[in-house]
């Protein structure tokens, strides 16, 4: 009872300062900033909408985030998106500049390059969510084990983490690639091995900040195992840094993916893979320039996207950035 | 109520002698910095109080009993048995079986001895699904009536709150809960009360109490305060650097002859106070034998 009187005089407030929003509009947005949430569900809406208003004070987040929305959006939609088949040729049109006709021009084997762009944000957004799915949950382990246990564990575990980090990304998933035999599965699996170690190093710093906690000492007394400590109690705890960091990196992994289809030990031909498209565009840089361009741009305007979107969660989830 | 055990019963619970806990000094070549030095009692199903300043060993007692003193920290002992187990040649995995189903320990504060994001029904059903294989209805069951044992009143709703959503005392309760679930045989209880206020404290005390007797358990509390344990407790060890220094009957507390002792009693104010000064734990050669 108490809680609905509040509620309501807490909309009329609100009511006078925005009255030009419509009243459902209004009314939504007292009960979503309510100071004392009536239930679970409407504290949850209420922050999921403060993290969404903190975020979109942010213009270039919002950036970010249309430049991946779009990106997921065209993934989804390629082949209605498309205006032609990403691999069919029509060499009667080689090269054709950018006209009404092709709106990034033709390449080599007249293929359409527009419909190859948005059938290929199909194939880095597969790389992209593999690589997180992978590379994310295999540092988590790594880092948790590593710092739970401490001692010889710690020291071997992160022994092999700091090898992994002192080689360049691109070289080391190109020694991969190069031994596995190239393609985009071989690329995914190389990006991902080589993209776990700042997941490790993160999870073992929030570890060691709670190893010898109470907490941790109760599960022991009780009796439990621990792999259960470990899966149950410690990775929970470690995992919101790490979906941060993971976003952050995306950009990483696209630039990386990318360079492996420039060195040719990425996806391979027919697909259209942005870097594969622009080794292919090399050859004609000067004379026909779109060939080479037109994914380097996708390639520019995905990987910033990632960026921003990723800077701007980091500012409105670390709580010690809270000056909003 | 099973107020007093004859001395020397053959049932013992627990039996500990010689128990010796260590750590390294601060180089290499130092010698290892004994914390608990050759401690002995024996234990049967009643409750015992071991009382001393901090750092005298008390509840790195506590902990080795339960071998959960992390390395580089040692425990020996000529004998550590529990229950006709020996506790010192038990594998890892012997020992995890033991703790929580039969051997539990309360801890002192249950603002950092519950997991931050973990339901607290789930944190109680914890322990049972460890040690017992129930079914989700029947887990659910037990931590409703378990909670209700505890004197929370509305167990549907505290089960679903999280660590920071309810009171010290709430968590201390919740802490006895998932520690007394299992049924174990012997709770040590090691300063369940000191991060709780002196009215909270009682009670708490009180329901430790009560779960206690009502089940036939065996208790070990730790404290450092001496009319808690003389109130709650059948017999009280004193422990001072490490060692026994003396072992009463709680009721006999005011008769206790160590000069230790004498000095901690003398140590703690009263109600009508007569004396200017309260006198200071006064460090003699005569303490510490």
């Amino acid at each position: 009872m108490r809680k609905t009187g509040m509620r309501k005089t807490g909309m009329r407030k609100t009511g006078t300062s925005t009255a030009s929003k419509p009243a459902g509009w209004r009314a939504w947005r007292a009960w979503l900033l309510d100071d004392s949430p009536g239930s679970r569900g409407q504290a949850d809406a209420g922050r999921a909408y403060r993290l969404t208003a903190a975020l979109l004070r942010n213009p270039l987040a919002v950036v970010g985030a249309l430049i991946v929305l779009g990106l997921v959006l065209t993934a989804a939609f390629a082949p209605w998106i498309a205006p032609a088949s990403p691999i069919g040729q029509d060499l009667s049109n080689r090269l054709m500049p950018p006209s009404s006709a092709h709106w990034m021009g033709t390449d080599e084997l007249g293929r359409n390059i527009f419909s190859r762009v948005v059938h290929g944000a199909r194939i880095t957004l597969t790389i992209v969510a593999l690589v997180a799915v992978i590379s994310a949950p295999l540092g988590l382990i790594i880092g948790a084990v590593s710092g739970y246990f401490g001692s010889w564990v710690d020291r071997v575990l992160m022994g092999l983490t700091d090898m992994f980090l002192s080689l360049p990304k691109l070289i080391l998933a190109l020694a991969f690639v190069a031994a596995l035999g190239p393609g985009i599965e071989n690329a995914i699996i190389a990006i991902a091995i080589t993209a776990w170690p700042p997941y490790a190093r993160i999870a073992r710093a929030e570890t060691l900040t709670f190893r010898q906690a109470e907490f941790i000492s109760a599960m022991r007394l009780l009796g439990a195992t621990h792999t259960r400590i470990i899966i149950r109690h410690v990775l929970p705890l470690c995992t919101s840094s790490l979906i941060v960091r993971a976003t952050l990196d995306m950009a990483g992994i696209i630039l990386t993916a990318a360079g492996l289809g420039f060195l040719g030990l990425g996806a391979q031909p027919p697909l259209p893979e942005w870097g594969a498209m622009i080794s292919r565009g090399r050859a004609f840089i000067l004379d026909q320039w779109w060939v080479a361009t037109m994914p380097g741009i996708a390639i520019i305007v995905v990987s910033l996207g990632f960026c921003l979107l990723g800077d701007g969660l980091r500012d409105v989830l670390d709580p010690k950035h809270d000056d909003a | 109520m099973m107020r007093e055990m004859p001395d020397g019963a053959t049932d013992d619970l627990l039996r500990v002698q010689n128990l010796v806990v260590s750590f390294p000094g601060a180089t290499r070549a130092a010698e290892r910095i004994e914390v608990v030095r050759g401690l002995s009692f024996t234990l049967a199903r009643e409750r015992l109080g071991i009382v001393g300043e901090s750092g005298s060993g008390k509840s790195m007692t506590g902990r080795a009993i339960l071998r959960l003193i992390r390395a580089p920290g040692r425990v020996a002992a000529t004998r550590l048995q529990f229950d006709g187990i020996d506790l010192l040649a038990l594998p890892e995995r012997g020992m995890r079986k033991l703790r929580g189903a039969r051997l539990s320990m309360i801890m002192q504060d249950p603002t950092f001895s519950l997991h931050p994001i973990m339901s607290v029904g789930r944190q109680i059903g914890e322990s049972l699904s460890l040690h017992e294989s129930l079914s989700r209805r029947e887990r659910k069951q037990r931590v409703r009536a378990m909670l209700e044992a505890v004197r929370i009143d509305d167990p549907d709703r505290v089960a679903k709150l999280y660590p920071h959503e309810i009171s010290g005392g709430m968590g201390q309760r919740v802490m006895i809960a998932m520690m007394l679930i299992a049924r174990p045989d012997l709770l040590i209880a090691d300063e369940p009360t000191s991060a709780l206020d002196v009215s909270v404290q009682a009670s708490v005390l009180q329901l430790i109490d009560d779960l206690v007797t009502e089940r036939g358990m065996g208790l070990v509390l730790i404290s450092h305060d001496l009319s808690l344990v003389a109130r709650f407790c059948d017999r009280i060890l004193v422990m001072h650097r490490g060692q026994v220094v003396e072992t009463c009957i709680a009721s006999e507390l005011h008769r206790a002859r160590h000069p230790y002792t004498q000095a901690l009693l003398a140590a703690v104010p009263r109600l009508h106070e007569t004396r200017d000064t309260l006198p200071v734990l006064e460090r003699d050669d005569r303490m510490s034998t």
